[in-house]
């Protein structure tokens, strides 16, 4: 074999392990997915093998899903707004402070060594009636009986961001880092405020980190179960706890087969969007 | 009046002393080289002037007025750094305009002199590209010319230079010179390369371990260096050490072991105060290496074996062992280098020679 021949293959070759993970445990799966959405349950409760539209026409007509899956998407967006409102400032803390960023990294990363599920019940036992924010306003007599904090939009926004803060600061953290400090140092030198300069330089150069936080804060956001399932009340169930209802408690596995692809189609088609009009591919112009 | 003036600068990072007790003046329309090797206080010292640093002792006066407490983006300063620190998401002709922004410049006029920044420093198409899309040199000059539209009171290089490659690093040498004359603006230079101070200064400030060791012209510092430090740090000396015999004339009577006894005038050793140890320098290109034995009727000639040739084409490096001790000589080659083992009649005149005060202690 020659040598071009040889170079050629070897990407090949060296993806082929990662390759093949993703064909078996995502491809393939979610290639059944989409044959079971085409399926249909029937009233004695077996599935029915065939090529029906069934799910697809109550997942695309029915008023539920459509405004269920609004709300599940402005929740996203708030979820990533108030991640990158908070975690930028955090990032550049870090990226610009000197000598103990291991430390702080390593606190950032704490959290991801608790399960995401425990993280979120924990915002009871602080939150809740008999909680700790509750015991401590009793106890020192700012209120006569507790205030019923949990369960609301509020604190599905709050367990998200929970959840969601980290990844946003480090891929703004990512990208900070790898901004030239001297080039805020230039600006200053030719008039600019340190605010200017971290406006005029600093903050566009950093926006690739922080779209790319902002995409995963967003996606992960829209398609969590758990934290609406804990923190949440009854309206404010989104989209991946209809998946969740139809798969795990109604076993209708058809239904929610649909329900999650068209969940997968609307967060792709955005994802395609952004990056065509934010993405990185844009704000890397200039960067040549 | 001096356009930078430092008195008493000191520079302490925690335990660490970066710069000891200072006091510098740079006239105005000066080229200043602050030169010395890594971690000898060049850098800190352009920083504090800058303003990116602050002093912890001393005072820092740009064009008189006091500066200690001045933010950096009201010093007017041009800074031009070793990796340019161009703004890559902005267009060159951005980039230099910049500044100008915030000195309240029209639109129109802005657009004139970032014309005339290009055309300075003769790029004179690449406004609408994108720094990335520049060589390395290119975008240097780019740097230069966004420093230097805003006509600042001081131009500062922190080794602008060293980032390029040899042949690039001389022709921007020669442009530097080019615009800092056109312009005549007061200008400090950092570099650790002693031939780009001597090129370009018309001071130069040699520091070392935070202190400065020499403040003169090019041509002073490297004749009349005025410690070991200088002495070795610019170009190859040979130093070696020496008795003083006599200094009440003119002239300065050394004894310099395995060489002789040679006469070097008093000027060139300033620093000489006494009789006694002393240690005597000569530069390697000033020693001359010949086959035939003539003695000449100035300086002392004696013997000497090649133990090393570093053939440099035009130049060869000797190292030649003389009694005791090995030289260095750098000489043009006549057709051909000297080869390992002649032995040749090593010269040099006490004009040429330097001596520095010998260890006290």
């Amino acid at each position: 074999m020659s040598v071009e021949a040889r170079e050629a293959r070897q990407p090949w070759i060296l993806l082929s392990p990662a390759l093949t993970a993703v064909a078996l445990l995502l491809f393939v799966p979610l290639l059944f997915i989409v044959v079971y959405s085409f399926w249909l349950r029937t009233a004695t409760g077996a599935d029915q093998v065939g090529f029906f539209l069934d799910n697809w026409r109550e997942a695309l007509s029915d008023a539920f899903y459509r405004d269920i899956l609004l709300y599940t998407l402005k929740i996203g967006v708030i979820t990533t707004v108030v991640c990158a409102l908070m975690g930028y400032p955090a990032a550049y803390f870090i990226a610009r402070s000197k000598g103990n960023k291991a430390i702080l990294l390593l606190l950032l990363m704490l959290p991801f060594w608790i399960s995401y599920i425990i993280r979120t019940m924990s915002w009871i036992n602080i939150l809740g009636v008999s909680g700790a924010l509750n015991s401590t306003l009793l106890a020192i007599g700012l209120i006569d009986e507790p205030i019923q904090m949990l369960y609301n939009q509020a604190t599905v926004v709050l367990g998200l961001v929970h959840f969601l803060l980290p990844f946003m600061v480090l891929n703004v953290y990512v990208s900070l880092e790898g901004i030239d400090a001297s080039l805020e140092d230039a600006a200053c030198s030719l008039g600019a405020t340190r605010w200017n300069s971290f406006v005029e330089v600093t903050l566009p150069l950093s926006l690739p980190g922080l779209a790319a936080g902002g995409l995963l804060c967003f996606v992960l956001g829209c398609g969590t179960y758990i934290t609406p399932l804990v923190l949440g009340g009854p309206t404010d169930a989104m989209f991946a706890n209809l998946v969740y209802e139809a798969i795990i408690t109604q076993l209708d596995w058809p239904l929610g087969s649909a329900l999650s692809l068209m969940l997968l189609a609307v967060l792709g088609a955005l994802v395609l969007i952004y990056n065509k009009y934010l993405g990185m591919a844009q704000l890397m112009k200039g960067l040549g | 009046m001096s356009a930078v003036t430092l008195t008493d600068i000191v520079k302490r990072f925690g335990s660490f002393t970066a710069l000891h007790q200072t006091s510098l003046e740079i006239p105005e329309g000066n080229f200043v080289t602050l030169l010395g090797p890594s971690g000898c206080g060049k850098t800190t010292t352009l920083r504090m002037i800058a303003g990116l640093l602050d002093p912890t002792e001393g005072e820092i006066k740009i064009k008189g007025k006091r500066m200690n407490d001045v933010p950096i983006h009201k010093r007017n300063l041009g800074l031009v750094f070793q990796n340019y620190a161009l703004f890559p998401h902005k267009t060159v002709a951005e980039n230099i305009a910049f500044g100008l922004k915030y000195r309240g410049v029209s639109k129109a006029d802005a657009e004139e002199k970032v014309k005339t920044a290009l055309d300075l420093v003769q790029l004179p198409h690449v406004g609408d590209r994108y720094p990335k899309a520049l060589s390395g040199g290119q975008q240097q000059r780019i740097a230069l010319a966004r420093a230097i539209v805003i006509e600042p009171d001081v131009l500062l290089l922190d080794e602008p230079l060293s980032a390029l490659d040899a042949n690039l690093r001389e022709d921007m040498r020669v442009e530097l010179k080019r615009i800092q004359h056109r312009i005549g603006v007061t200008t400090v230079f950092v570099t650790h390369d002693q031939s780009e101070a001597l090129a370009l200064s018309d001071h130069v400030v040699v520091m070392s371990n935070g202190r400065v060791e020499q403040i003169g012209a090019p041509e002073e510092v490297y004749n009349t260096p005025a410690s070991e430090f200088v002495a070795s740090f610019l170009g190859t000396s040979n130093i070696l050490p020496a008795q003083c015999l006599d200094l009440d004339g003119t002239e300065v009577s050394l004894d310099v072991p395995d060489l002789g006894r040679l006469s070097i005038p008093k000027s060139r050793a300033p620093k000489l105060d006494r009789k006694g140890p002393v240690k005597f320098v000569v530069r390697a290109e000033k020693v001359t290496l010949s086959t035939d034995g003539s003695a000449s009727q100035d300086g002392i000639t004696t013997k000497g074996t090649i133990e090393a040739v570093d053939y440099q084409g035009q130049a060869a490096r000797y190292f030649v062992r003389v009694g005791a001790h090995q030289m260095q000589v750098i000489n043009m080659i006549d057709q051909h280098p000297f080869a390992e083992g002649d032995t040749v009649s090593v010269h040099l005149r006490g004009r040429d020679c330097t001596a520095l005060p010998g260890n006290q202690e």
